[in-house]
């Protein structure tokens, strides 16, 4: 395919620029990031405490790693056979583009040392230290929690995280290259940027905007994505025939759990590492909150969907425990326990509506990514300025309503618009839809010439 | 009473379906097969090696019918399937020497309808 010719140049300059000599800028970014970090880094450390903090920190970026597996199998599970290749391989392209643009700008532009227009920009530095023996990089000297690199692969994982959840909504129908060059434009500028705004030290954090792992930062920045590409992409074909809804049955409901199971795991990490150090106290409580809404995700999806669908629809159940997952990744360091199951409860029941609310809109989204991801990311946010109004945090601010809601609007505008416009330039450009013909034999043959399945039949009469 | 016996795309069974109810025709058995016939196959790759692929996917649908349904049931089955391109399929028509309803034990055209 002739798309693929310019890539071997983009390559060669990414290794040119990656070589860049830094000048150790990113780290006081680095410190800049949540609240909870401010008191350990106040503290003297220990060399085995920092060894230990160091050591839970790398086995948290391990657990967001392993969400990638995660997405590929639930989004797999839950669409046909026949577009498997093509969503596996979306799902490698995203780990690698998110990994390398976060490397080679993302990280400086998400932990700006410098302002181009302050609170807002940062400067654009390109490229990360290139190798150990500074100081004050690999030592305690850095942080207390983490050296320079894990504070770097830590974040690089939740930048692709973000990614990839859009891949599951424009799924089944989207070009492949006009998805990457998106994908790589959005983790590398538009993530960051918005990051800066809250995890930077920007005007968010200066407000007093709470998001402890990121329910608006991650989440929802990859979902209002995911709601701009769906608009401009358009229903699979067959979807919304004559005014009536037509299901379209995702072919693996065993890789679809696998696949909601292994989120769930590695938002462990998720959360877990983003108290920013093994704090035991801290990351055991964030652990409890994260989980007990998880499963009250589940119970609320597994009854709402019990009784709006009058049989339990396990796809709904799954959805439900995700959708708990992002309600509570905002706040489940500061949420109690009961605040925690409510959370995750509404997100169970949201979640269900959504989805269903979506279709009714003729919004199509294969795996209810927007569902998940940005509706119960914005309810997430928003519970921590019910739940937890007045705790001050670290000293530097106290939750109210008022800032989540700045915070989730501020995300709707920037994230929206600008992954609305690169979309449309690419739909304009390149296009970003297959065509009919290739949609219905599937994209794994018109997109890679190869089949998730061979030997088996697999139908492909829808 | 007639076995009609038709392949078409896979993509094209719901039309066929479609067509097949409003001719009063709702009886029938749907399998997965592969087939060609002039269509040429496909070529796909796998780790830099590549594959022609000339079996192609294609669904066979089964209506048994009495005779003055044997028409109709063509019919439709065209009307549902024809694109005019190469590859739209074959319809095949057999003699069915008998038919038996299992719950009832009926026989031949009570059976089919």
């Amino acid at each position: 395919m002739r798309m693929w010719k310019w890539m071997p140049a983009v390559a060669g300059l990414l290794m040119l620029l990656a070589g860049a000599p830094l000048d150790g800028l990113a780290q006081e970014g680095g410190e800049g990031m949540a609240e909870a970090a401010a008191e350990v880094a106040e503290q003297a450390v220990s060399a085995e405490m920092f060894t230990v903090n160091n050591v839970w920190m790398m086995v948290a970026t391990f657990l967001v790693f392993i969400m990638h597996l995660g997405f590929a199998s639930l989004e797999s599970g839950l669409t046909r056979a026949k577009n498997t290749v093509n969503i596996l391989f979306k799902n490698t392209g995203i780990i690698a583009i998110g990994i390398l643009t976060y490397t080679l700008i993302g990280f400086n532009l998400m932990y700006p040392a410098e302002w181009l227009a302050n609170g807002w920009l940062g400067e654009f530095v390109f490229g990360i230290a290139n190798t150990m023996g500074d100081a004050a990089n690999d030592t305690s000297a850095y942080n207390a929690g983490y050296t320079y690199w894990t504070d770097f692969l830590f974040q690089a994982m939740f930048a692709a995280t973000a990614a990839t959840i859009v891949s599951g909504a424009v799924a089944e129908r989207i070009k492949l290259p006009s998805f990457l060059i998106f994908s790589a434009l959005y983790v590398a500028i538009v993530y960051p940027i918005f990051g800066a705004w809250k995890w930077g030290g920007g005007w968010l954090a200066e407000k007093g905007f709470h998001d402890f792992a990121g329910s608006t930062v991650v989440h929802s920045v990859g979902g209002w994505a995911a709601l701009a590409g769906v608009i401009l992409l358009g229903p699979r074909t067959g979807k919304y025939v004559n005014g009536s809804i037509k299901g379209i049955m995702g072919h693996n409901m065993p890789l679809a759990t696998i696949g909601v199971f292994l989120l769930w795991l590695g938002w462990f990490g998720f959360n877990g590492g983003s108290v920013l150090s093994a704090d035991p106290a801290m990351v055991s409580f964030v652990l409890v909150t994260t989980c007990i809404a998880a499963a009250a995700g589940i119970m609320g999806a597994m009854l709402t969907s019990w009784i709006v669908q009058k049989k339990p629809d396990l796809s709904m159940a799954l959805n439900g425990a995700l959708a708990g997952l992002v309600g509570i990744t905002a706040g489940a360091d500061v949420v109690s326990v009961t605040s925690a199951v409510i959370i995750g409860l509404v997100a169970g029941v949201i979640v269900v509506f959504s989805v269903i609310g979506l279709d009714r809109a003729k919004i199509d989204d294969p795996v209810g990514a927007i569902s998940v991801h940005l509706v119960c990311g914005i309810w997430g946010t928003l519970a921590v300025g019910i739940f937890a109004t007045g705790i001050d945090v670290g000293g530097s601010y106290t939750i109210s309503f008022v800032p989540q809601l700045i915070g989730v609007m501020a995300a709707g505008v920037f994230c929206f618009v600008s992954a609305f416009v690169i979309f449309l330039i690419l739909k304009v450009t390149l296009g970003i839809r297959v065509s009919e013909a290739e949609e219905i034999s599937g994209l794994d043959l018109g997109e890679h010439g190869q089949e998730a399945y061979s030997g088996f039949q697999t139908w492909t009469t829808q | 009473m007639k076995l009609v016996t038709a392949y078409i795309q896979p993509e094209k069974l719901n039309d066929v379906k479609q067509a097949l109810f409003e001719a009063d025709v709702r009886k029938m058995s749907v399998i997965n097969a592969l087939g060609c016939g002039q269509q040429m196959g496909y070529h796909e790759t796998y780790r830099g090696a590549d594959i022609e692929v000339n079996l192609l996917k294609k669904v066979r649908i089964e209506v048994a019918v009495n005779d003055e349904f044997v028409h109709a049931t063509i019919d439709a089955v065209i009307k549902g399937a024809r694109t005019g391109t190469i590859g739209d399929g074959k319809i095949f028509v057999q003699d069915l020497s008998d038919c038996i309803r299992i719950r009832t034990g009926e026989k031949g055209s009570e059976a089919i309808g």
